[in-house]
Order: structure tokens, then sequence, then C-alpha cells
């Protein structure tokens, strides 16, 4: 009797832990802590050097595991009209963003300077267009799309749903005439 | 019963029949809720009485006639409840009179974007939060949503209608009486859903056209030296990324239009009032105020806060 009592609550405490390991990947964080807005110092989007190799400076990316912080960024990603040159991450006049070629580097604080400081032919500086904490999210979903964060982070629907539609009415396309068929 | 945002303090047409059944149904439900409470109460009374007569319990059915005949005032009255629902739902569904204002309603996560439409491009304008209209003029609402399902609602005018992303609908409205009538969303949309309110502001034809030929106004270059400081900071910070101020080079579509900020009475769709004090709290962390708006965080020096301010209270 007495020892079913405690696998009872063994059970239950159990249970408690595996719905608390959920918790975080849910964590909003509204305002920016000091480390959200540490910026990368310099950035080496090289892989030449002369000497032996220095370890680069490694930045965190405060959001890499954090739902609601890369669907924010999914929104800003649509916002800020990346899918204009890189689309959905495929890629098209910019390049793709879910491969593993990266031409100034893949981590992080890569990603961050490049979207901070433009790049030649094509890339838009965003500097002063976006507040650093903003430029994390969207390093975070930018990584997701390669599918390089945890996958239990990503956000299974978006909390930004855009509407397909921006208030201009469907018109029903006519159908499309048979091509004439040569003799 | 006056009040800011109050269904019973009708303005409107459409309200004005809302209120009309509010009070039919609020007055016959309360009587047959007294007579129900009566009745029980006289069954309780009667049924000890019987008891101590005969110790023994009776046949079920000796109420028969009264129980029918409750029944039957139940069914008619139901009937007539909702026969008075379906009229009014059609004398306010109707649709707009053709010689009515046109604007259209925006629902954002978490503030309204309202266009004034016009034939005339140069009489288009849009602004945000805040809706002037002239009294006794239809006005036609045009309502869409851009990211999840809101719902506008000014109750003192008319009843709710949602705005659901990809399905542009259409309302009208009219205000009988000069007033400034508060709306909220009333379709739940998120962290903020509870400060996403708008205010309207109904006024004579004269002061509206005033209003209008105002707000089509672009604002003057900046005139001290400090608001032309404001406007460089303005800028130079990432509010332009989301911000238009007309006659400038900031166009972002993604926030409110601040070109006539300072001619609006509240802040953050109707979450703080429009003070000075309040819009540099608001720049400075906004997440405070609104928690999980989109508004980032501006980290600005206290003198580009200042000019910065003086700007942004210039756009009248």
């Amino acid at each position: 009797m007495r020892r079913d009592r405690f696998d009872q609550r063994l059970t239950i405490v159990l249970l408690v832990l595996l719905a608390l390991a959920g918790c975080k990947r849910e964590e909003r964080r509204f305002r920016s802590s000091p480390a959200a807005d540490a910026r990368p110092g310099v950035v080496r989007v090289g892989e030449l050097q002369p000497g032996p190799p220095t370890p680069g400076l490694v930045v965190a990316n405060p959001f890499i595991k954090n739902a609601p912080a890369i669907a924010d960024g999914q929104r800003l990603y649509t916002q800020m009209n990346c899918a204009g040159c890189h689309f959905h991450g495929g890629g098209g006049i910019g390049p793709p963003l879910m491969d593993d070629q990266w031409i100034y580097g893949s981590d992080p604080e890569n990603i961050f300077s490049t979207i901070v400081e433009g790049r030649p032919n094509g890339m838009p500086s965003y500097r002063a267009r976006l507040t650093d904490d903003q430029v994390w999210k969207i390093v975070a979903y930018v990584q997701s799309l390669g599918g390089l964060p945890d996958q239990s982070a990503l956000p299974g629907r978006p909390d930004h749903l855009r509407a397909k539609d921006e208030g201009v009415p469907h018109y029903p396309t006519p159908p499309r005439s048979a091509p004439a068929e040569h003799p | 019963m006056r009040g800011l945002h109050s269904a019973l303090d009708a303005a409107g047409p459409q309200a004005g029949r809302i209120e009309d059944l509010w009070w039919i149904f609020f007055s016959v439900c309360t009587v047959v809720f007294l007579l129900v409470l009566t009745a029980l109460l006289a069954a309780v009374l009667h049924s000890r009485r019987e008891k101590e007569r005969h110790r023994l319990p009776g046949p079920e059915r000796n109420l028969t006639r009264a129980v029918g005949g409750a029944t039957a005032v139940t069914v008619i009255l139901l009937l007539g409840l909702l026969i008075a629902s379906v009229t009014t739902g059609r004398a306010v569904g109707s649709p707009a009179p053709s010689n009515s204002l046109t604007l259209e309603v925006v629902g954002h996560q978490w503030w309204w974007e309202i266009h004034y439409e016009d034939p005339l491009p140069s009489r288009r304008f849009t602004t945000a939060n805040e809706i002037h209209i002239p009294v006794g003029l239809p006005i036609r609402i045009k309502t869409r949503s851009s990211d999840v399902i809101h719902s506008f609602w000014v109750p003192s005018l008319h009843g709710k209608r949602d705005l659901i992303p990809g399905y542009p609908t259409e309302t009208w409205l009219q205000a009988d009486r000069p007033g400034v009538f508060r709306g909220q969303c009333a379709e739940f949309c998120g962290a903020q859903h509870a400060n996403m309110a708008l205010v309207v502001v109904a006024e004579p034809p004269a002061e509206f056209a005033a209003w209008r030929s105002a707000q089509l106004q672009t604002p003057p270059p900046p005139a001290t030296a400090l608001q032309q400081r404001g406007q460089a900071v303005f800028l130079a910070m990432p509010c332009p990324a989301c911000h238009t101020i007309a006659g400038t080079s900031a166009g972002g579509r993604i926030g409110p239009d601040l070109t006539h900020l300072a001619s609006r009475s509240t802040l953050a769709a109707g979450t703080l009032p429009n003070t000075t004090g309040h819009l540099a709290g608001w720049i400075l962390d906004p997440q405070t105020q609104k928690p999980g708006n989109q508004m980032p965080a501006i980290a600005l020096q206290a003198d580009d806060l200042q000019a910065l301010l003086a700007y942004l209270e210039s756009l009248r």
C-alpha cells in the first residue's frame, strides 16, 4: 500500500519535471538584457589568416533556442523584405540561407555582422534600421532555416500568421485558352 | 446610461436598435426570472403544508394544466425574443447608403491603421488609432486584418465586426450627436489584446472638414534648431524602417503613420495619453508599457531624446 503511494508520487514528480523541460523554449523576454545587446567585436569573415590559428570571438545568440524569438525573427524577415532577394531561404537574387555554403561565415556573429554591415554586390546594411535585439532575432530565424538550432525550439506554428491577401480582392483568373494546335 | 465605452449610450442608428433590443431582453428576462423565483418559493411553501396533511406522496401529475400553460408561455416568449433579435439583426446589417464617407480600418497586433479614402488621390491620407467623423453622415467602414483575427467594436455606434485575415468585409455607422466614443478590439488577438483601443471623435461637419484638411497637410519643416536636430535623430535611428512622416524620407509602413502624431490624443492604441513624458517613456522602453508589442526599445542619449521629443511634438 505504502509502496503504491510512493510510486504515485514519483510518477507525478517525473511528469512535472517533464512538463518543466518544455518551458524554456516558450520563454518570452520582452525587455532586452545587456547580454542581448552585446555586439560582436571584430568578426572574421574569411578562413585565411597569417600565423597559427587563433580562436575567434564567440558571441552566443541569446535567441537561438527560443521559439517566440524565432517567430519574431520570421516576422522581421518578412517586414524587412529579406525574402525579396533570399526568398524563403532558397535563394534567388541573393544567396540561399538554408544550405551549408556561407560566403561570410555561418556563426551567429557572422550572420549578425552581415546583416548590420551589409556585403558587397547587393546586401544592404541594416545598421541603424534595426536594433541589435531585432537583428539577433533575425539571426535566430535565419539559422533555423538551415536546421541549425535545436528542433525543439522551432515554432510549430509561427506566431505571426500573415494574411496572403493584402486587401486586394481576388478575381478569379480567367481560364487560359488552350494553345492553338499547329497542324 | 452615459459612458465613454457603453453599448447603452447609443449615439447612432444601429447602436440605438441594439440598445433597444438589449432593453427588451433585459426586461423580459428580469420579469421571467422573478416569476420563476416566486413560483419556486410558492412550491416550496405549498409542498411543506401538503406533507403535513398526508404523509404519503401523492400522484405526480396533478399540475398538468399549470405546467402545460407555463410551457406555452415560454415558447411564445422565446419566439417573440427570436423575432425581435432577427428583426434587429436585419435592420443593423443593411448596406451602407450611397452618400457615405469611406474609410478603411486595418487591424494590426496591436493597433489600428485607418485610411481615409477619396476618389481624388491627393485627398487620401492615413492615420492610426483615432477616427474623426462628421455628425449625421453615414460612414462606410471597410475592414481587413494584416495578421490575426481582430474585431472592430465601438459600442456607442455599432456592434462588433470581425476582421479576418484575407477576408475584407465592410459595415457602416453613423454618429447622430457630437462626442468622443471609445472603441476596442473585441476578439482575442494576442498578448496585448486588452490594450488595442481606438477613439472615435464625432464632430460637426465644419470641424471635421478643418481636421481633414489639417491631416492632408504635409507638416512644415522643423522650425527651431532643436526640432531640426530631432528630425535628424529620427532619420538616423531605426524609426524610419517602420514609421512614415510625410515630407521626410521616412516611409516605413510597418508601424503607425506619425505624420500628425501630436494631433492624436493617445499613444500605442489607447494605452497611454499622448503627453511628452509618456512619449519619452514609450520610445525608450515600450516593452514595459505594453509587453510584447512590436516596437523595439530605442537607446537614446538624453539630449537626442529631448530633440526628438521636440520634433515629434511639433507634428500637429
